[in-house]
């Protein structure tokens, strides 16, 4: 009996062992073909990016690429250091940075995101109108109750509560910080001289400020705390039905963060030569104010010429069908003349391929 | 009765003894050299910001690293990380050294007695970021109305003079007491049970009562065992850092009240550490020298007092 059991457990092994000899030799055969892409870089576009990377591997299974979310900084620093394939940033590298890159640099706007005041008020409904002085005054710390006159009289008809503000900010350096900073720092010279633009400002100490780390922790504290008003990208604000504010545009409408006021942002942005922009103010009567590019950082000599291949494919993959998924997803896609001029440029990367756009 | 063989020992004994010798010695200085090293990289690299700032680092506020206008100061960080950490020392202490007298005690049947130890020990066991997330969802709600309330009767005090978010110091602080208790519980415990049971018996026989032996011969007998528990807990309390920057509301900024959002220095570490470049950095890297200086004080302070109280129980003066 006893041996009998053995004789059943060899035989069991020895097949498993067989599955896994030819496990190995499959896997081997594909690595003979197989490229692997590396990434790095901001958080904003993770969530699309992560997508991107398993629709291009269906597609194509010997690409596979790896995108990891830890931030711009971390980005630009590796994609210098030349430790990735490629990079992702919210913020465009400057000029002093790309001179540090002895294989050149390409610039890709490969998405872009609407940032988003959302607050909670229980009772009071989605769109609360803010014009640019008001909401300036509500992050520098000196309107700090909701029920304060100005906030009234742009809203009549919605009951504010007679509660303190407490304004919610990244804890962590943050591309979304320095998108917003940068926006009230171009829309309010008082902002500009008292705290500036950046990754890290020095929020207000006047009023009630709180830190929290990462789109989600700001997330997170606005649900919490009655009363709070925070920054996050849009699609975050989206899938935790945070309400948002309608800001005051450079044309003094009120406009709602949405695909479309997001398109006409960028509509009305003219890219230059290097696809470098930076949206602090947008014109156009429906542009939504806050919106910015994300940018993938490309080596323009890739060195790995399967690589350079590999990377078209993925860019190509990003312009087509990565649009679609990037609406639903909370992303503005983009136009189609920066679509065709990415192609343009990243076609540049390899010439053992061709970019093509499908239009439909 | 047998005599052991007399004979010298053998060369291979020899050998082993003197291998043990080198190979602890050389582990013992490495834990030191790895102490010294990563002291020495810190403080490499906060050498320009103490170059720039000095003295003013520790007595000023403000973080911004925004090009062109840095500045950086602590005052509002090391404010949080030492009064968050002594508030919670203050309420862990009696519940700690209460659970700790119970523990040792035969109030309760022995099995009993080691599953609630037990339980405190698994106080321990519960990740940090766990303790965060109960802070955030459950004692904070919790709290809230009690934080209005010191506000609306206590708020001529600048301990209480700000308007509770949330977030800040008092949460904070509340459940690091909770993630300190198990060090200063099992720690008093054992040096409560270690006391040689004479002392007991001799005090009772005396004629004195249960509390009286407690408290003035028991527990003055382990008191050197109890504040070692007590700073090391202090100890970890300065260092915690991930359910610490999910409560205190990461503001840089200076308020007295303990119900205002504030910042410590080790969530200003975790938070500001991956964007960090060039001055800021250095700052970042000044800032870690600082709260290493202060847990190594905090840890020189627990020898000297631990010394100082053996010798004074031990001579027989006045606990």
């Amino acid at each position: 009996m006893r041996l009998r059991q053995f004789g059943l457990v060899v035989c069991r092994m020895s097949f498993l062992a067989l599955l896994l000899m030819m496990a190995t030799v499959t896997t081997a055969c594909d690595l003979g073909e197989s490229v692997n892409l590396t990434g790095l870089g901001a958080s904003l576009p993770a969530p699309l990016y992560q997508n991107w990377a398993v629709g291009l591997n269906q597609l194509h299974p010997h690409i596979r690429v790896n995108y990891q979310s830890q931030g711009s900084g971390a980005g630009i620093e590796n994609f210098i250091r030349g430790n990735v394939d490629f990079a992702a940033s919210d913020l465009a590298m400057r000029d002093e940075e790309m001179a540090q890159v002895p294989q050149g640099v390409l610039l890709l706007p490969m998405t872009a995101g609407s940032i988003v005041l959302a607050y909670h008020l229980p009772g009071v409904p989605e769109g609360l109108k803010l014009s640019r002085e008001v909401y300036v005054g509500i992050l520098s710390g000196q309107i700090r109750r909701w029920n304060d006159p100005h906030i009234v009289a742009l809203n009549p008809g919605i009951n504010l509560p007679d509660q303190g503000i407490t304004v919610v900010h990244r804890a962590d350096g943050s591309g979304t910080t320095a998108v917003l900073t940068r926006h009230l720092s171009a829309i309010s010279p008082q902002w500009q001289e008292n705290f500036g633009e950046g990754t890290t400002i020095q929020w207000p100490t006047t009023g009630n400020f709180v830190g929290a780390k990462g789109n989600e922790g700001v997330t997170a504290r606005i649900q919490q705390i009655p009363g709070a008003i925070g920054y996050v990208e849009y699609s975050y604000a989206r899938s935790n039905q945070l309400a948002t504010a309608a800001l005051e545009n450079k044309a003094g409408n009120y406009v709602m963060a949405t695909p479309e006021s997001g398109a006409a942002t960028l509509a009305a942005v003219a890219l230059p030569e290097n696809l470098r922009a930076f949206i602090s103010d947008p014109e156009g009567k429906d542009a939504y104010p806050l919106v910015t590019y994300t940018w993938q950082l490309q080596y323009q000599h890739q060195p790995d010429a399967r690589k350079a291949v590999a990377l078209e494919m993925w860019i190509e993959y990003g312009l087509n069908a990565g649009q679609k998924v990037a609406a639903a997803l909370g992303y503005i896609p983009l136009p189609q003349a920066v679509r065709k001029r990415i192609a343009q440029v990243a076609d540049t990367l390899s010439d053992q391929y061709t970019i093509t756009l499908q239009d439909d | 009765m047998q005599v052991p063989d007399c004979r010298a020992r053998s060369l291979l004994e020899r050998w082993s003894d003197r291998l043990l010798v080198h190979t602890t010695m050389g582990l013992a200085g490495l834990t030191g050299l790895l102490l010294v090293w990563m002291v020495l990289v810190i403080a490499w690299q906060a050498l320009p910001a103490m170059q720039q700032f000095g003295w003013r680092f520790l007595t000023s506020g403000g973080w911004q690293p925004v090009p062109g206008r840095e500045h950086f100061g602590i005052l509002p960080m090391l404010y949080g990380t030492l009064v968050s950490s002594l508030l919670a020392l203050l309420v862990a202490l009696p519940l700690g050294l209460g659970t700790a007298i119970f523990l040792s005690e035969d109030f309760l049947p022995l099995p009993l007695r080691t599953v609630m130890a037990f339980l405190v020990e698994v106080l321990a066991a519960i990740p940090s970021v766990v303790y965060g997330l109960w802070g955030m969802w459950v004692l904070i709600p919790l709290l809230q109305p009690l934080l209005g309330w010191l506000h609306r009767h206590w708020g001529w005090m600048p301990l209480f003079g700000t308007e509770p978010v949330g977030p800040g110091i008092l949460p904070a602080a509340l459940v690091l007491a909770v993630m300190i208790l198990p060090i200063l519980t099992l720690m008093a415990k054992d040096a409560l049970a270690a006391l040689p049971p004479e002392l007991r018996q001799a005090s009772l026989a005396l004629g004195a009562t249960r509390w009286w032996t407690v408290m003035r011969v028991l527990i003055p007998a382990a008191q050197s065992g109890i504040v070692g528990g007590v700073l090391l807990a202090l100890g970890r309390a300065l260092g915690e850092t991930m359910a610490v920057t999910m409560l205190i509301g990461n503001a840089n900024q200076f308020h007295w009240s303990l119900l205002a959002p504030a910042n410590t220095i080790a969530s200003l570490l975790a938070n500001q550490f991956p964007e960090a470049r060039g001055m800021q950095l250095s700052a970042l890297m000044y800032a870690a020298l600082v709260l290493l200086l202060l847990t190594l004080v905090v840890n020189l302070l627990a020898e000297v007092i631990i010394n100082q109280l053996q010798a004074t129980y031990q001579a027989g003066g006045k606990p």
